[in-house]
């Protein structure tokens, strides 16, 4: 069993030092090219805080959305919440891009969304939503929910009843037991939830494709048509470096931040 | 105990309005839930709708009228039989493969203390914690780099089994990580009494060990076979020429999506939904036959 382990770091390992070694390999030699980092940051910083900027503001609509719902299958759903669950996870069963296309279909200017919006007068006549940063944030919310929802349920379905009832035998308001208990205790859910979200949201190029212009385009389009459009591997490999440890440097403050326990769990 | 009874009693029976209040805060709450799940629901609803529409021109993006004609002529599309096939390939060898190694590196981790342990283990979480784009350039950086030189004289290029391995690298985090939850709430007792009763290690493991940890392994390998199917990140930067069915759908998405592709996502929806509701009602089942003899 040991030699499995080491099997499958080895493959990891090489990995590794190959994106690192690629990342500074122009015209597929080794040379410590460094500029390819500088170049790449400085033709590319809009898309890169696009991205992270993008991310956060979807990690946040998805906590928004997902804690009142998972709140409410762990205290309230009963017997039903394996059934809510599934609804949780439903959206993942439908091909990513499918799913991505269909809010193509349901924001699309023919549709009915944009025809209400326009009616009551929160869209201009000519108004769209497609091809919007709106639609770009919105379409990541939805395409990532699943991964906040889920680490939120487990953390609040751990929660002890009784430690809600001794909140309150001890005068607690319901609104004071939840800011003071419930909200802490299922911390642990919400920083799990908020890295899930986050990390791949911040790489994501499918949402800006379909439903963004090059405005809204994310680092993700670039590295995707660096490597296969216009084959510059260098730039490319160096943008996924400079994502990777700008998302680990994130890490380290949010978990300088929240606690390290927290984040191991 | 009369501490808590007189705080009991002495509790301010709650009034007329905050009875209201917190009647509909309950209702507030229940509404918005449902209302998150319709707002989940909706792009699948579309999808399986749009896969019964006859659309009138190349775009199915306007209702125009009911069909099942999508449904008998799913193929009749160039090129998304054989992507659905080479998906579905795809998915069950690396599934199998992945669980296995994933199941044997979960086991290393939690009953052996050697040295690099804390590493795997972080090196499992790597994956899961990388962004998806990252990981599929790296791989790629590195297929690009080994495949020229070859393996036994053979010629090597990116397509089926560059895909193939990229999946097996993905799905072996998440094995690893759902059979490690099982393992660690795992009696050791049951082993030892099964050893204690002349049983070898490996009578041992295929007899108490594995039908222990099969459940969390069929979860790791469904979620498996679901992630395989959906990936499109990972996939395309490794796939060269080959299409699976995500691919496709890129590839043609920029033409005009026929309404077959819906036809092709409902049908992965609704058994992986079948699946899960079989799952529920399993669950919902054994938990009412124990909590009968209890």
């Amino acid at each position: 069993m040991l030699w499995l382990a080491i099997f499958f770091l080895v493959p990891m390992g090489f990995l590794g030092y190959q994106s690192l070694q690629s990342g500074i390999f122009p015209h597929f030699r080794f040379t410590w090219e460094f500029s390819n980092f500088t170049t790449a940051l400085s033709d590319y910083h809009t898309q890169l805080i696009r991205s992270f900027l993008y991310a956060g503001i979807a990690t946040v609509a998805c906590l928004l959305l997902a804690y009142p719902l998972a709140y409410w299958i762990a205290f309230r759903a009963g017997p039903w919440r394996n059934l809510f669950l599934l609804f949780i996870v439903a959206p993942f069963f439908v091909t990513y891009l499918v799913r991505t296309l269909a809010w193509l279909n349901i924001l699309a200017n023919e549709g009915p969304v944009v025809r209400i919006l326009r009616d009551v007068h929160i869209l201009a006549p000519d108004g769209r939503l497609l091809a919007t940063t709106f639609a770009v944030i919105s379409g990541i919310t939805y395409n990532f929910f699943p991964f906040m929802a889920l680490p939120v349920y487990v953390s609040l379905e751990q929660i002890d009843a009784r430690v809600l009832e001794a909140a309150k035998d001890l005068y607690a308001s319901p609104t004071q037991a939840f800011i003071r208990v419930t909200l802490p205790l299922s911390a642990p859910g919400i920083v799990a939830g908020t890295l899930l979200t986050f990390i791949p949201a911040a790489g994501d190029f499918i949402n800006a494709y379909f439903l963004g212009t090059p405005n809204q385009q994310m680092i993700g389009n670039v590295i995707q048509a660096k490597f296969l459009e216009s084959l510059d591997y260098p730039t490319a490999a160096s943008l996924s470096f400079i994502l990777m440890g700008t998302i680990l440097v994130l890490l380290l403050v949010y978990a300088r931040v929240v606690g390290t326990e927290k984040l191991t769990g | 105990m009369t501490t808590a009874a007189e705080r009991l009693e002495t509790r301010p029976r709650p009034g007329i309005a905050s009875r209201a209040w917190r009647f509909a805060g309950r209702h507030a709450l229940t509404a918005y839930a449902l209302l998150v799940v319709g707002y989940l629901m909706l792009p699948i609803a579309v999808v399986i709708m749009f896969s019964f529409n006859h659309p009138t021109g190349r775009f199915n993006y306007v209702w125009n009228k009911f069909t099942f004609d999508n449904w008998f002529h799913w193929n009749s599309v160039l090129g998304i039989q054989s992507a659905v096939v080479t998906s579905l390939e795809i998915a069950i060898l690396a599934t199998l493969v992945a669980t296995a190694l994933g199941t044997l590196i979960a086991m290393a981790i939690v009953r052996h203390h050697f040295v690099g342990r804390s590493t795997t283990n972080l090196l499992v979480f790597l994956p899961m914690s990388t962004p998806e784009i990252v990981m599929g350039a790296s791989l790629l950086t590195l297929f690009l780099t080994v495949l020229p030189l070859g393996v036994a004289g053979y010629q090597l290029q990116l397509g089926f089994w560059t895909i193939f391995i990229a999946h097996v690298m993905f799905i072996i985090s998440f094995v690893v990580v759902t059979v490690k939850a099982r393992l660690i709430g795992f009696d050791r007792h049951l082993e030892e009494a099964a050893m204690d009763l002349g049983a070898n290690e490996f009578t041992t493991f295929r007899k108490v060990t594995l039908p222990l940890i099969a459940p969390a392994m069929l979860a790791a390998a469904l979620l498996g076979i679901a992630l395989s199917i959906d990936d499109f990140v990972i996939t395309y930067l490794n796939a060269g020429s080959t299409q699976t069915f995500p691919i496709f759908v890129w590839g043609i998405a920029r033409v005009a999506v026929p309404p077959q592709v819906n036809v092709v996502a409902s049908a992965i929806f609704l058994v992986a939904i079948a699946l899960g509701l079989g799952n529920v009602f399993w669950q919902y089942r054994t938990a009412r036959r124990t909590r009968g003899t209890a």
